[in-house]
């Protein structure tokens, strides 16, 4: 739902842009208030901010490299049947685009361990908005400076990033079965959010950028995320879940071109 | 009344603050040029992040003179350090600026640029430079706007009206003077070129070479590295780094400082990689024996060991 809802808040984002002062490097107004309403409409207000005794919420004090802030969301509570996080909403509050991704999870994760990384434009707030299956929502949130000097959001290799598009890995250390293992998916994808000039063509190339990450364990899905245009060059999503049996751990890749990568890793 | 008295006040301040900058500069106290070898001049840039009261001059920008006409090889860290640098050369000179190199989109190397335009110069750089400037100008245009405050007044994109290839070096003729500009594959940046003065074997790196000054990656660790390793092949009398001294016997040491930089690096961050670490790991165990080698590095260390890090991630 709220992919379908994407298009129409850039829209009115637009808008809230245009209408901010000229300076936007470090925005005096928080734009949290008009944010959250965007995202979660009448569900705004209830939004439980400050949310420490579920979540954690990790990203270094600056953003070393603008196009690579590495972002840990952990819950404190283990994943039941019966009470369970649904989604994590991940917002960038100062970014062209501040809905970063959502992160729908599996009740069978235990343990929430989720690091992504993603590009920061300025200075900002990030925030991680756990969604429970009862539908309460529930906030973390981390500062975060920005880069200092030329560090740009843009890409360092283009070409590079072209040329193994699609390439995918999937790393972790030796599993046990029935021990917790933290596994890596990552797609090497240029991940170009419409922003990028093709000097070639003299024109900004379309979007080409990953909008869906399927991570599945013997065909039950474990983590799927949809992502956006903060989401960074060669997207990664590092997480721990437990096999409780033998079976094959699957990622599966789409991009906005209808392109599809996968990749599998057998546990015994 | 009131109102007009103020705007003329304004007015008559600000005729009082340019005309101290030209002071300033005549007498060259403000914006030292040094010089390197025979009709080669820089300007050496401080070891300090861009802000308004530096001018954004933090990298080394300078010229070459020939018979026919001058080739300034970098053009200032904002409009205001291009002007300083035009009126450096009238100092040296009255022949005119035919080309403007920039070896890199950094603003530090281009956002002077502006500042030549009335000499119609050629605007050189890599093929791989208009792209890049393209895709950063609105960010860079944003964040040093209030960076560099009134120093940045003036300040334009500019993109070379001629290009170089990789693999296909181009000869510039200054009047009985040629230089070879050479692009390189990532290194630094995606679109790295040095110019070379054959007369006096002088090589311009950009930033290639960072001496003193803890170099940054904005290109691939392995290009640069492989780089590195060429330029260490090559028969020079002088080199110009990008940042830090200018030298005939201090470049070679420079060279194997950031070579080993960059190869401890590696290293230390594969073994992170093979053994499931994370940014975060390496970029509080990596590198720590450089800490006290370079200037800056607490700003950009870990920003190095971050790009080089997911890089890594993919041989």
């Amino acid at each position: 739902m709220f992919n379908r809802i994407l298009g129409l808040l850039t829209a009115s984002l637009a808008f809230v842009f245009i209408s901010a002062p000229a300076s936007a490097v470090t925005p005096t107004e928080p734009l949290w208030p008009t944010l959250k309403v965007l995202y979660f409409g009448d569900k705004a207000e209830s939004i439980r901010e400050d949310a420490n005794d579920l979540l954690v919420l990790e990203a270094p004090k600056r953003a070393e490299d603008a196009a690579i802030v590495p972002i840990t969301i952990k819950s404190l509570i283990p994943q039941t049947a019966d009470k369970y996080i649904k989604n994590i909403h991940f917002i960038i509050d100062n970014n062209p685009e501040p809905y970063s991704a959502n992160f729908h999870l599996s009740p069978d994760l235990g343990l929430i361990n989720i690091t992504t990384r993603m590009r920061v434009d300025q200075y900002t707030f990030i925030r991680a908005i756990a969604e429970m299956n009862d539908g309460s929502l529930h906030m973390v949130s981390r500062f975060v400076k920005a880069s200092g000097g030329c560090s740009a959001p843009a890409g360092k290799d283009a070409a590079a990033a072209l040329a193994r598009l699609g390439k995918m890995q999937i790393r972790m250390r030796k599993p046990t079965i029935g021990e917790p293992v933290t596994a890596q998916v990552i797609v090497s994808h240029p991940n170009y959010n419409g922003l990028q000039f093709d000097q070639a063509s003299r024109r900004y190339i379309r979007e080409h950028r990953v909008t869906n990450i399927t991570i599945s364990y013997n065909d039950k899905t474990l983590i799927a995320v949809d992502t956006g245009i903060s989401v960074s060059e060669d997207p990664s999503i590092r997480f721990t879940f437990t096999p409780t049996k033998a079976g094959i751990l699957k990622a599966d890749v789409k991009d906005t071109k209808d392109q599809a990568f996968t990749q599998s890793k057998e546990i015994l | 009344m009131h109102r007009i008295f103020l705007f003329f006040s304004a007015l008559l301040l600000s005729l009082l603050v340019s005309c101290n900058y030209e002071h300033k500069d005549e007498n060259n106290n403000n914006y030292p040029i040094k010089k390197v070898t025979e009709g080669i001049y820089y300007h050496q840039g401080v070891h300090q992040d861009a802000s308004e009261d530096n001018i954004g001059a933090i990298a080394n920008v300078g010229f070459i003179i020939g018979e026919r006409c001058v080739a300034v090889i970098d053009s200032g860290g904002s409009y205001l350090e291009g002007t300083y640098l035009r009126q450096a050369i009238k100092t040296k000179t009255n022949l005119p600026v035919c080309y403007v190199i920039n070896t890199h989109v950094h603003p530090d190397h281009t956002f002077g640029n502006a500042a030549f335009k009335d000499d119609n110069p050629e605007f050189i750089g890599h093929e791989k430079l208009p792209a890049a400037m393209a895709s950063r100008q609105d960010f860079f245009a944003k964040v040093f706007k209030e960076t560099l405050g009134s120093a940045y007044e003036g300040t334009e994109f500019i993109s070379p009206t001629r290009t170089v290839s990789v693999n296909s070096p181009l000869t510039l003729d200054l009047g009985n003077r040629l230089l070879t500009i050479t692009a390189y594959t990532t290194s630094h940046t995606d679109h790295d070129v040095t110019l070379l003065d054959n007369k006096t074997k002088t090589l311009w790196t950009g930033d290639l070479l960072f001496m003193g000054r803890i170099p940054v990656l904005d290109g691939s660790i392995n290009g640069w590295l492989s780089t590195m390793d060429e330029l260490q092949t090559l028969d020079l009398n002088y080199v110009v780094p990008g940042h830090g001294i200018a030298s005939d016997d201090q470049w070679q040491q420079g060279l194997e400082n950031q070579i080993r930089y960059f190869s401890t690096l590696r290293e230390e961050i594969r073994v992170i990689i093979n053994d499931m670490g994370t940014i975060d790991d390496a970029s509080k165990q990596v590198g720590i024996s450089e800490q006290n080698s370079w200037e800056l590095f607490p700003q950009y260390h870990r920003r190095n060991v971050t790009a080089s890090f997911v890089q890594l991630e993919w041989e």
